[in-house]
């Protein structure tokens, strides 16, 4: 119980903080939707969209955004150096963690339910077709990729060059979730849904998930204290 | 779980290549205060975090009684932090900065302990006011209020004086008797020699990572301290 409450109070001082300055969510929401628009002016053409781009010109938006996302939610924890202090409470530590993933989380779903709804209406992609499906595939894989960013941006926190070292640690790790994201996705948009292929992909999101929170909840303690 | 005594026994940390800290090895008691002496990147803000558990040693062991860093959350609950860096969220105001920590620390009758909080730190009038627009001097009262909010055994203070005026640190250096008094085993770094000549049991000098007496008697802090230093520096005699 104090793991979740520990949790919990993580999110909602990340939620009061985001609620003052917006400053995270303006930067993502302005970079997730400028992404979806370079690629609009540059795969429409005469109203017409090259055939297949929207699922790769989706996760590409939440990949970006989320990496800007996380990059800055924890610079603001080392600019005054709170993460010390949030290390040094008497919470089990891996809590700050899942308090940290959780606010990432509730970002990027804001960022996703502004950007799902442009890359349907730009590239004339039937999205809504099976919306449980959908909201699946994109809580797995957000998941997936805040989970290992999470990780990686909080362990990067005091390197000189974590603005470099992130996105070339994490793409290269989350490529599985982001092509499992990406196949789901393609197969939600075929002209006769094809269901089980996407819920195979949903399914394999799932287990990396597993995978990576299990991963980090094991590390995130002695990595940040080594 | 609580302790009274506080051992570090052959502490080495390095960094790469750079060792910051060299077999440190130290005692204290509760009811004593300490000070921690030395020139910039002598290892002093390492020793602070290795003591309080955010930095594992290469080598060598604290204890806590005999509680070890592994007792983990239970000994973190009993042990205060103001760091050089404040810890505070500049976004959120007082109470609020209070408020999450006194959550984090399960601290009881919040409301009451957060009151008497600002109270000591002067800011009972700004409350409510973001951190963010804040003097350093308001923001170090602030900060050691947020160390001291779940009355810790031991406190380990990084340049607490910095920013204070006279009268915030006369408020200080009482509150450190006070702490003292109270059977706080208190670890104070700081450069401010003059003030802490007056309230340390004793002075410690980090020199290139390695722990030093400073002379307990006599002569003023200052001097005592610039002798040692000098004495430090010297190379060491012995065949070439």
């Amino acid at each position: 119980m104090s793991f979740v409450r520990a949790a919990w109070l993580v999110v909602r001082k990340d939620v009061l903080i985001e609620a003052r300055s917006r400053e995270i969510l303006y930067t993502t929401l302005f970079f997730a939707v400028a992404c979806v628009l370079v690629f609009a002016f540059g795969f429409v053409n005469e109203g017409r969209p090259v055939t297949d781009a929207a699922p790769g010109i989706l996760w590409i938006a939440i990949a970006f955004s989320g990496t800007l996302a996380l990059g800055r939610a924890f610079e603001r924890e080392r600019q005054h150096e709170t993460l010390r202090a949030l290390m040094i409470a008497p919470v089990d530590r891996p809590a700050l963690y899942v308090g940290k993933l959780a606010g990432i989380l509730l970002l990027l779903a804001i960022v996703e339910v502004i950007i799902v709804p442009l890359v349907a209406l730009f590239f004339h992609a039937p999205l809504f077709a099976r919306p449980l499906l959908l909201v699946g595939l994109l809580a797995g894989g957000t998941t997936g990729f805040a989970a290992v960013g999470t990780l990686f941006a909080a362990m990067l926190v005091r390197a000189r060059s974590r603005d470099v070292l992130l996105p070339v640690l994490l793409y290269p790790i989350t490529i599985p979730v982001i092509i499992a994201g990406v196949r789901g996705t393609a197969a939600l948009l075929q002209t006769d849904v094809d269901v089980p292929m996407a819920r195979a992909w949903l399914s394999m999101l799932v287990l990396f998930d597993v995978v990576f929170i299990t991963l980090a909840l094991w590390t995130f303690e002695p990595l940040m204290t080594e | 779980m609580d302790f009274h005594s506080l051992t570090l026994t052959g502490i080495t940390r390095t960094f790469g290549r750079r060792r910051a800290l060299h077999k440190v090895s130290m005692r204290m008691d509760a009811g004593e205060l300490v000070a921690i002496l030395g020139p910039n990147g002598a290892g002093k803000s390492t020793l602070l975090a290795i003591v309080s558990t955010l930095l594992a040693p290469t080598a060598g062991d604290v204890r806590y009684d005999d509680h070890t860093s592994a007792t983990g959350a239970a000994l973190r609950a009993r042990i205060g932090l103001l760091g050089h860096d404040l810890y505070l969220y500049p976004e959120l105001s007082p109470a609020e900065n209070l408020r999450f920590f006194a959550g984090l620390y399960r601290i009881d009758r919040v409301e009451e302990r957060i009151s008497t909080a600002l109270d000591r730190a002067g800011l009972t009038d700004r409350r409510d006011d973001p951190v963010a627009g804040f003097s350093r001097g308001m923001r170090q009262r602030l900060a050691l209020e947020r160390a001291l909010l779940h009355d810790p055994r031991l406190v380990l203070l990084d340049e607490p004086f910095t920013g204070l005026d006279d009268a915030a640190t006369g408020a200080l250096v009482g509150r450190l008797r006070e702490l003292r008094a109270a059977g706080r085993l208190i670890l104070v770094i700081t450069h401010d020699l003059d003030t802490v000549d007056g309230i340390a049991d004793r002075a410690l000098m980090l020199h290139r990572g390695r722990l030093l007496e400073v002379p307990n008697a006599g002569a003023p802090l200052r001097e005592r301290y610039r002798a040692a230093l000098a004495h430090a520096a010297q190379p060491a005699a012995g065949p070439s």
